[in-house]
């Protein structure tokens, strides 16, 4: 049985908080255990707050929205597996490869350490981005539900 | 966000609460810049106390990184203490610790 949510949003910073929650309680359905969610929590912040900082940063966009889609997949036994798309119509990235490199921002004078992307990738089980010059970005991340030891595993819920 | 802070033994102590994330982090490094400008020149070190941290994105990581080049400048070594798991996790995986070590 999967579970669908899609979640339209301004690409406004004091929306992070609520993005951000809204995918984690949308992830209760799988069960996931309190290091799960706050993966989660965090990988979806990063994402959102690219979306914020850097897709919008020009004034010329009009409309500044950011579109969350989660969709939820189910194992046959425990757990699963927690599919995230985040998209923005902002001004893309020029070089893809180059900005997921550890270390690498264009922001470096606001105190961005280029690390968005890297905690992404570590924090959820697979990722991809996809960008075009002028057009927008997508993110697509997954997160693996369930894969941690019983016996270490603390329920969110509990 | 709220900061509060105590100075003790030519130690100051920054213990900062609720979410850092791009939202909240210009009132904290506003709030954190004030401490730092009265106790920098007092201070023999600067511990960031993140016991009371119920969120971090890589906006934290640029915060701490700022504080600490603030008073690296001063000569004044910078440590964190008290890291919850999650926050502990972020701080690992981009190497904020190698600058500012964990007591
Ligand atoms: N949605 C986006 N639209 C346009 N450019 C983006 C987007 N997301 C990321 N980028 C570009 O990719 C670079 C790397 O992003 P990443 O999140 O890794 O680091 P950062 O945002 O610069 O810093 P940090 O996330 O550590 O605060 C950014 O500096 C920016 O140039
Ligand atoms: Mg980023």
């Amino acid at each position: 049985m999967s579970n669908y949510m899609k979640l339209e949003i301004a690409a406004k910073s004091e929306n992070e908080g609520f993005a951000r929650s809204a995918v984690a309680a949308f992830a209760l359905g799988l069960n996931p255990s309190i290091s799960e969610l706050s993966d989660i929590k965090t990988a979806v912040s990063e994402a959102v707050t690219n979306c914020v900082v850097h897709a919008y940063a020009s004034e010329r966009h009009g409309e500044r929205k950011i579109l969350i889609e989660c969709q939820t997949e189910k194992k046959q036994t425990e757990g699963g597996f927690l599919h995230i798309t985040i998209t923005d119509y902002g001004c893309g990235i020029e070089d893809v490869d180059k900005a997921v490199l550890p270390f690498f921002t264009t922001l470096s004078a606001d105190e961005r350490s280029g690390m968005g992307f890297t905690i992404m990738q570590t924090f959820m089980s697979d990722f991809s981005l996809k960008s075009e010059k002028g057009k927008g970005t997508i993110v697509k991340m997954t997160k693996e539900i369930g894969v941690e030891k019983e016996e270490v595993r603390e329920r969110a819920d509990a | 966000m709220r900061v509060e802070s105590k100075f003790l033994n030519r130690i100051l102590y920054i213990r900062p609460s609720g979410e850092i994330d791009e939202h909240n982090a210009t009132s904290a490094r506003k709030e954190v810049d004030t401490l730092a400008e009265q106790y920098v020149t007092l201070a023999q070190q600067v511990v960031f106390d993140l016991g009371e941290i119920s969120f971090m994105d890589s906006t934290g990581i640029g915060f701490l990184i700022g504080r600490y080049k603030k008073f690296h400048r001063y000569g004044v070594p910078m440590y964190i203490a008290n890291p919850s798991q999650a926050t502990d996790k972020i701080l690992t995986v981009s190497g904020v610790y190698t600058l500012i070590p964990k007591i």
